[in-house]
């Protein structure tokens, strides 16, 4: 017969868990892969991750990168990049789970091939990027204005105006405005490049200073 | 209307601390971490199909549970002819050796899934009944029962402590 002292001291050694004595306790999150991993669970969910992205399971993975512009957060289905955005990480990441899928995981490898471009761009050593888009999160006309967007050059600037002439709207220069403002990939689609008529700044997505220091990094801006 | 369901990214930086950890506790840290990657995996499939996001930790950790009962089974077909599996499970194999807290977890992996989930996410996960039972499939009071006899066990299948 045991007393109810021996089903408390049991209690208690389950209560300490299964850890070694003198390993530390996982940390509360899976973390973004640079918080210390002392049991390797950040390792061991990247692995789990990089199996499902094999079996088809990842919808969106997404990856937050530094920037001279700031942490941009990048996102790309299985077809192609999908999303940056300046926003938080939580905001972009909700959105795209209700737009696109939930099945919404950080899988860097996904997105080394924009980063590496991004990376170059920022240095002023490439001009345009050579990525596969997923534009499904535009549609009608303003898909169709982003899409003559990705045609202005590097270093060259449009006005709202020119843009609804070259895609057969001259009237339509404030839905080319709205398309600028809801570009889901930014930078890469190069909305920095409108401006007003007359050369005023307009709006942008990322803060009127992102768009001055691209546009400067361009020389489309005189200093 | 169809329900928002959270990025599945916010599930794992809320769970996968614990949800590893529950599953170490309950078949050790090697067989754990293929249990992890499996539930992973299996949440994954089946998550858009989900009608709500009502307690999305109970629905983890029930398959979570699942993987544990599929690695119990399997251990058992290892370990036939024996009709029952062995009374306790092997030490792990990348232990140091007999430390009594060894017996203890060992004695936890030789409990029958339903018992060793409840025990494990009563105890070692620190969670109320009511989540013990979302996450085996039971009523409250099963969930009760089940960690009882659990404990029971644990009691029957480990030596005396001697006290200090």
């Amino acid at each position: 017969m045991t007393g109810p002292h021996d089903t408390d001291d049991l209690v208690a050694r389950l209560r300490r868990g299964p850890e070694r004595p003198g390993a530390a306790r996982p940390p509360a999150t899976a973390g973004n892969g640079q918080a210390p991993d002392p049991d390797g669970l950040a390792a061991l969910v990247d692995a789990a991750l990089a199996r499902a992205d094999r079996d088809d399971l990842v919808d969106v993975g997404w990856v937050v990168t530094d920037s001279p512009v700031g942490p941009l957060t990048l996102a790309a289905t299985p077809e192609g990049v999908v999303r940056v955005g300046f926003g938080t990480q939580e905001d972009v990441l909700e959105h795209l789970a209700g737009e696109v899928s939930p099945r919404v995981v950080r899988l860097p490898s996904r997105l080394d091939g924009l980063r590496r471009q991004l990376d170059e761009y920022f240095a002023g050593r490439r001009r345009s990027f050579d990525v596969p888009l997923d534009r499904r999160l535009s549609h009608g006309y303003r898909r169709q204005v982003l899409e003559a967007l990705s045609q202005v050059p590097y270093g060259e600037t449009v006005s709202y105006k020119d843009l609804a002439v070259r895609t057969g709207n001259p009237g339509a220069s404030r839905a080319v405005g709205t398309a600028m403002a809801t570009n889901p990939i930014p930078i890469v689609v190069p909305c920095h490049r409108v401006l007003r008529t007359g050369g005023a700044l307009g709006g942008y997505g990322g803060g009127i200073d992102t768009k001055v220091w691209l546009l400067r990094l361009e020389g489309a801006l005189a200093l | 209307m169809t329900v928002t369901l959270p990025p599945f990214h916010s599930l794992l930086d809320e769970h996968a601390a614990d949800l590893h950890r529950f599953l170490v506790a309950s078949v050790g840290p090697h067989d754990g971490a293929d249990c992890f990657q499996e539930t992973v995996i299996s949440a994954l499939r089946a998550y858009p199909g989900l009608s709500h996001d009502r307690n999305l930790r109970g629905w983890l950790f029930t398959i979570a549970h699942r993987k544990v009962i599929d690695h119990a089974r399997s251990a058992g077909r290892r370990a036939l002819p024996m009709a029952e599996p062995p009374e306790l499970v092997t030490l792990d194999p990348d232990g140091p050796g007999s430390l009594p807290e060894d017996e203890l977890w060992a004695a936890v992996r030789g409990l029958p899934p339903k018992q060793r989930s409840a025990v494990v996410q009563r105890y070692v996960l620190d969670r109320p009944y009511a989540e013990v039972a979302a996450v085996i499939g039971c009523s409250e009071a099963a969930a009760r029962q089940s960690v009882r006899a659990g404990l029971q066990r644990l009691r029957a299948d480990l030596p005396q402590e001697v006290r200090p």
